[in-house]
């Protein structure tokens, strides 16, 4: 088991014509993972063709949905689009849409977030993040399902679940598991913008509820109080081991002109918060991003 | 810049510049005209005291908060002052423009003053706090307002939070009339105060939403009273910050970017698509993705060193940016060694292994140099690294790498 995507997920491609998402398009197939359907508008009825896989182009999402059976996307069209790609996803009816495209306005944001609010259905991932990779049985983890960015071959199949806002910082804990000889079930990379449509928490509920998952990893940063929440619920209902590292103990607090954010944040979200926050919590905090799966492998 | 999250940046903007966007959305704003030259300063300072007032404001226009109690390097007290004459307008002028401003925001080295905002001095009759921001724990807009304005408002928040009022807005239909008139009734507005304060609520919340901001503060919003003796409410000063992922549909905002206000460094590595923030410590990184060069900042810091500056050269650098970013690295003169943190996931280490011979072949680096290699062909890297001739330390974990290059440069 896996959560949210399965070795067999259908998965269609949004903007694959564009230079970025026919790259990784390439490299999920290389993976092999089952990826079903590309989308450009206007470019309906062509095909994406790679190391002999033939994909279909649709105009539509919903087309693309109704001809293959897609259940999930991965966005790669460029900023000033994505907003409207993502909600062409949640329309057609996808289970899940991964939207990998970096530099999204917040205010675009704000209204994708507004009008998915009360559908049960889609679940967004990201944006601005490397995406979700449930690792395969093949070697170096082919025969996955991987959508988005994330290297396919530093994956092994296993049993601890990665949640994180950060690209880089997610391979470098799948690497050092891997290296270990230990396997993920499923890597979650949420991104890292302001608004986002999962949550460390929601990923970690999920988790909690996967009997494959047998501990977690959950790499955070300074900002906003995600982290701390995912904490908060993690001492009340975690029945699995949960370790982490929060980024951005060195940053800067910011050359900020005003004062409004800090009201806000009410204290939380710089790093010493979410380190407390987390020991306090029960979770295991990596001292240094060197001690990522050591920390966790020691609570297990 | 602003070091908000490790991706998500904003633009600052002078107090001016916001007043300009604000007056667009039908707020409130003082007389007032900026002078970017002392030739300026006199005819703007005339025009005020035309207008029928006695004294005149001349304000410091830096990207800083604390100006009216900073000093300028020069001795002289204030970067806000009030003058009872064109005269003295004057006099403050020249004590300003040209001159290097510090504030307890500004750090030691201060800023050069480049342009003056001067205005009519108000009879200011109360004082309000009115801000507009992203909630990020719902992801909607707020408006915060406080009768408690022109003070240190984080103080009122963390002693009296019950004195900030909050009011939610939903995207899907923005801010309504009523909400408007609770934030007016909140500040306790009457009459056509009243009126006017929820017109002014009304812009500022629009400025927010329309410009892209991420942040529109007003301290203090205030009640003003005219030459007549009639009383109105007005931005007396604002601060505008903008998101800046939106700024390729707001060619005006995008305008108003100040690149004196901006290190230089900053700004030549923008040209190369690199996000280097310069910061205060020895040891210079460079890394592969923001996450990953914030915890490469916070080993090297675990290690008993301080890191130099943040620098992500992004998922797919290439030979360029890398020999790029060496040289903006190496116009930092307090660097005292580099450490290279690289997990190549996509991106070919042996292309960024040869990036980095070629770079330093380029600079005649001297400083000790430790570079972790990891991931997508890395042993071609490693070997282009070796065979180089060139005194390259070789880190095999972050840790490793880390230490390596805070015992090199303590030697």
């Amino acid at each position: 088991m896996s959560i949210l995507v399965k070795p067999n997920t259908k998965v269609l491609v949004q903007g694959i014509t564009g230079s970025f998402g026919a790259r990784h398009a390439q490299l999920s197939i290389d993976y092999g993972t089952a990826i079903v359907a590309g989308v450009t508008p206007g470019k309906g009825g062509q095909y994406f063709e790679h190391g002999g896989v033939k994909v279909p182009i649709f105009d539509t999402v919903a087309d693309a949905v109704k001809q293959t059976g897609a259940t999930a996307s991965a966005v790669f069209v460029p900023p000033p689009f994505a907003a409207d790609a993502i909600l062409e996803g949640a329309d057609a009816g996808l289970d899940l849409v991964v939207a990998i495209t970096e530099g999204i306005p917040v205010r675009d944001m704000v209204r994708v977030k507004r009008a998915l609010e009360g559908n049960t259905r889609t679940r967004l991932i990201g944006p601005n993040c490397p995406g979700i990779v449930t690792p395969g049985e093949g070697k170096d983890s082919h025969g996955g399902c991987r959508i988005g960015i994330a290297p396919g071959y530093i994956h092994k199949k296993g049993h601890i679940g990665v949640v994180s806002r950060s690209g880089t910082l997610t391979y470098e804990a799948v690497w050092q598991l891997t290296s270990r000889g230990v396997g993920q079930s499923t890597c979650v990379g949420i991104g890292g913008d302001p608004v986002n449509g999962t949550s460390h928490l929601d990923v970690i509920k999920l988790f909690n509820a996967d009997p494959d998952t047998h501990g977690i990893i959950m790499i955070g940063e300074i900002g906003g109080s995600a982290e701390e929440e995912a904490a908060e619920w993690v001492k009340k209902n975690c029945k699995k081991p949960v370790a982490g590292f929060i980024a951005g103990t060195t940053a800067p607090p910011g050359r900020r002109m005003g004062h409004a954010g800090a009201i806000v944040s009410g204290g939380k979200g710089t790093a010493e918060a979410k380190i407390a926050a987390f020991k306090a919590a029960g979770i295991g905090v990596a001292v240094t991003p060197s001690e990522m799966a050591d920390t966790l492998l020691k609570m297990m | 810049m602003v070091f908000n999250t490790s991706t998500y940046f904003e633009m600052n903007i002078h107090e001016y510049q916001a007043k300009q966007l604000l007056a667009k959305y039908g707020v409130a704003v003082p007389l007032e005209i900026p002078a970017k030259s002392l030739a300026e300063v006199r005819p703007a300072a005339e025009k005020i005291a035309a207008a029928g007032s006695a004294k005149v404001v001349v304000k410091s226009q830096i990207h800083a908060g604390g100006r009216g109690k900073g000093t300028f390097k020069s001795g002289f007290q204030g970067g806000v002052k009030v003058a009872g004459s064109i005269d003295e307008a004057v006099g403050f002028a020249e004590k300003m423009l040209g001159n290097v401003l510090v504030t307890k925001q500004t750090g030691a080295a201060g800023r050069m003053v480049q342009t003056l905002l001067l205005a009519a001095g108000a009879k200011i009759k109360k004082e309000f706090y009115l801000a507009v921001l992203l909630d990020r724990a719902n992801s909607r807009p707020l408006v915060m307002a406080s009768t408690e304005g022109g003070m240190d408002i984080e103080e009122v928040a963390e002693k009296h939070p019950e004195k900030i009022f909050k009011e939610h807005i939903d995207p899907a239909v923005g801010i309504m009339p009523f909400q408007a008139r609770k934030i007016a009734a909140a500040l306790g507005l009457k009459g056509d105060l009243f009126n006017a304060g929820v017109k002014l609520i009304t812009g500022v919340y629009n400025t927010w939403w329309e410009c892209d901001a991420a942040m529109v503060e007003l301290n203090p919003l205030a009640v003003v009273e005219l030459a007549d003796g009639k009383e109105t409410v007005v931005a007396l000063d604002a601060k505008i910050s903008l998101d800046d992922n939106a700024l390729y549909r707001h060619a005006d905002i995008l305008a108003m970017r100040d690149l004196n206000e901006e290190a230089p460094l900053e700004i030549e590595a923008s040209k190369f698509n690199l996000n280097y923030i310069k910061l205060d410590g020895s040891i210079a990184c460079l890394v592969n993705g923001a996450g990953l060069a914030m915890a490469t900042m916070d080993i090297i810091q675990h290690c008993g060193a301080s890191p130099a500056n943040f620098l992500d050269v992004g998922g797919g650098a290439s030979k360029e940016q890398v020999s790029a970013a060496f040289k903006i690295i190496l116009q930092d003169p307090h660097v005292k060694g580099i450490l290279v943190n690289i997990f190549g996931g996509i991106m070919d280490c042996n292309v960024i292994a040869t990036g980095i011979v070629a770079a330093v072949k380029e600079t005649g680096l001297k400083l000790p140099l430790v570079v972790r290699l990891e991931g997508n062909n890395v042993i071609a890297g490693k070997k282009t690294l070796a065979e180089s001739g060139l005194t390259i330390i070789s880190g095999d974990t972050m840790a490793d790498a880390a230490q390596k290059v805070v015992k090199a440069v303590r030697q």
